[in-house]
């Protein structure tokens, strides 16, 4: 939940997702919390304006480094993207529709403006010039996503360029250069007024300068990458090192299993360890197991599984910090689990845990044989002293509901502070 | 209903296969009709069998079990999502996708004949853990001016329901617990099932990759 996760830093990226031309303005959207068609509109209104939105956009567009560097998901999950088993997020139909719109009500002032002002003679070539370099930025960008999901490492000139090629890209290419070649040539007969020499001088300049813009992004984002690719090779290093400690792991369990396939309950035992183990790695998040609340939760799952032979099922809706006003929770937690895994006679708990912002509450629940809380002996720690008295006494609450064959639920409320968590 | 329930399993391992096939065909109840392997043999099998549930892979090759239901356009067939994958994104875009329900691959055999019976019915099932991604999904309080407001979020009572159903409780202990029919908490479940696929909130799109960061 929002207020209670850790802090990370928010960086702005460009949007690779759901980009009209070079997702800047969806990123921007993104980082700002601001509707999309805003964004969009600001920069076509500006744009009109003198052409500020273009340059802030193109600025922006420059220095907002992408939104898909090495993917972060779990191996499973991306493994699964990579050969194709899941599907891939397109731009979507209905985000093209105020896209279309904006641009071409942006188009119309475009024309209004030019009608008043008249400004046809630098206008035009810069419009088309713009548009050439926007299809060549564009070109950089795929070529840069291309080189991503490449896994054989080498930098090819040509695939720097085209990414693995496809008629997509070479027309981008082709006809970013001709755009700027023809507004280069458009501008310099507007210009021919001049001397010989002056165009000459002219045209060799915006030459180079054509050059600069074109080669720049590259150059830019090569620079980048190559930091990335670093960190990425120490990142998949690690991998490397927990896919073998897995299967070495997932052997071993093969092995018992083998060995006791006469024993029902201890093969399933260790089938279960074991694709906790695996799912665990494969398709959870990677946050670190006892520092949050959820983390601690799944673990006190995992280790009822392992002493009593029972599937303990964690849902969890949020999550929260460990803070030591939560301990209490996390223990009483653990005893109901282990109550219910000893005395309810069933291989199944569910425990849910459900963080807000101002209290956290779980709900352990078993469908086994229950009890009647009249006949518990007073001198008996377990409910009372470990879940009952625990709770209250760092002011939060706990309920137990059961009666004989109805099975038992735990349910265990307590508040958070708002103190506590925004440090 | 006397006939046996038609079902089609989608799945790319051979082995998990043949494992659902054996658990299914003793059953009365239902009729294994066809097996697929990937998005397109699953098409083909669909609109060549027309079966009554498909028993969908969510990781397939070919872009993935959402991807069988985008193409196959037979609005009869009703689809149950079952994979190995607890990604949030993976269960909530399969849903979104046009399944009627989810469930892990550890389900027991009585458990998937029930859920498939629902499913036939054109009911929705949620296993515990499908209800936290959804509580989870609409609890950002909406600041975004919402298309319709009704979609993006959940009643009460359905918020109620689904927070019982993560509790892991029965469609009849919830039915108990509230002091409602089975066949209300079914319109409940079928109402949340019908937001999360409608709803415009497009933040549920993105919920999955960003609630880390929010």
């Amino acid at each position: 939940m929002s207020t209670t996760t850790p802090h990370e830093i928010r960086r702005a990226t460009r949007d690779t997702q759901q980009l009209i031309i070079g997702g800047v303005a969806s990123g921007l959207a993104r980082h700002l919390g601001l509707p999309v068609v805003w964004v969009r509109a600001a920069f076509l209104v500006a744009s009109v304006l003198g052409g500020v939105g273009i340059a802030y956009y193109a600025g922006l567009w420059l220095l907002l480094p992408t939104d898909s560097r090495f993917a972060s998901d779990a191996p499973g999950l991306a493994s699964a993207t990579r050969t194709g088993k899941r599907p891939r997020t397109g731009r979507r139909i209905t985000d093209v529709g105020p896209a279309v719109a904006l641009a071409a009500l942006g188009i119309g002032l475009l024309f209004a403006v030019e009608a008043v002002v008249g400004q046809g003679a630098v206008f035009w070539p810069l419009m088309i010039g713009l548009g050439g370099i926007a299809l060549l930025w564009r070109q950089a960008d795929e070529a840069q996503r291309e080189r991503w999901l490449d896994s054989t490492g080498r930098l090819d000139p040509v695939r720097a360029i085209f990414g693995s090629g496809g008629w997509a890209s070479y027309a981008r290419v082709a006809a970013g250069l001709v755009l700027i070649v023809v507004a280069l040539g458009l501008f310099s007969v507007r210009k021919g007024s001049f001397s010989v020499a002056g165009e000459v001088l002219v045209a060799a300049l915006l030459g180079i300068v054509g050059l600069a813009i074109v080669i720049g992004p590259w150059v830019h984002r090569l620079a980048a990458d190559l930091a990335s690719e670093r960190a990425e090779r120490v990142r998949s290093q690690e991998r490397a090192d927990m896919a073998a400690h897995l299967h070495d792991s997932v052997l071993q369990t093969l092995a018992l299993i083998q060995k006791n396939s006469g024993d029902s309950a201890t093969v399933s035992k260790l089938a279960r360890a074991q694709e906790r183990d695996l799912r665990s790695w494969l398709y959870d998040d990677p946050a670190p197991a006892d520092t949050t609340l959820i983390g601690e939760l799944k673990s006190i799952g995992a280790e009822a599984d392992e002493a009593h032979g029972v599937v303990v099922d964690v849902v969890s809706v949020g999550d929260a910090v460990l803070t030591e006003q939560l301990r209490p929770l996390v223990l009483a937690t653990r005893e109901a689990v282990n109550n219910a895994a000893r005395h309810a006679g069933t291989a199944r708990v569910d425990v849910y845990a459900e963080v807000s912002a101002r209290r956290a509450e779980v709900f352990v629940r078993d469908r086994g044989q229950g009890f009647d809380p009249g006949t518990i002996a007073t001198d008996r720690q377990g409910v009372r002293g470990s879940i009952i008295d625990r709770m209250q006494r760092h002011g939060g609450t706990a309920e137990v509901r059961t009666a004989p064959g109805e099975g038992t639920e735990v349910r265990l409320s307590m508040p958070i502070s708002q103190e506590e968590n925004h440090d | 209903m006397t006939d046996p329930t038609r079902v089609l399993i989608v799945d790319d391992h051979a082995m998990f296969r043949a494992g659902v096939r054996a658990e299914l065909s003793g059953r009365r109840e239902i009729d294994v009709v066809a097996e697929a392997e990937d998005v397109e043999t699953a098409v083909a099998a669909v609109r060549e069998h027309r079966p009554d549930v498909v028993l969908l892979d969510v990781h397939l090759p070919g872009g993935g079990g959402v991807e069988v239901m985008r193409q196959s356009r037979e609005p009869e067939v009703k689809y149950l999502a079952l994979s190995v994958s607890d990604a949030a994104e993976d269960v909530i875009g399969t849903i979104r996708g046009g399944a009627r329900g989810y469930v892990t691959k550890t389900i027991t055999g009585d458990e998937l004949v029930r859920a498939i019976a629902r499913v036939r019915d054109g009911d929705a099932v949620f296993s515990p853990r499908l209800a936290g991604f959804v509580l989870d999904a609409f609890a950002g309080s909406i600041d975004v001016a919402a298309v319709d407001e009704d979609l993006d979020r959940l009643t009460d009572r359905e918020r109620e329901v689904m927070r019982l159903i993560a509790r892991g409780y029965a469609y009849k202990e919830v039915a108990k617990e509230l002091f409602i029919s089975i066949k209300t908490v079914e319109t409940h479940m079928s109402n949340v099932l019908r937001k999360l696929q409608l709803s415009s909130r497009h933040e549920l799109t993105r919920w999955a990759n960003d609630r880390r960061l929010l």
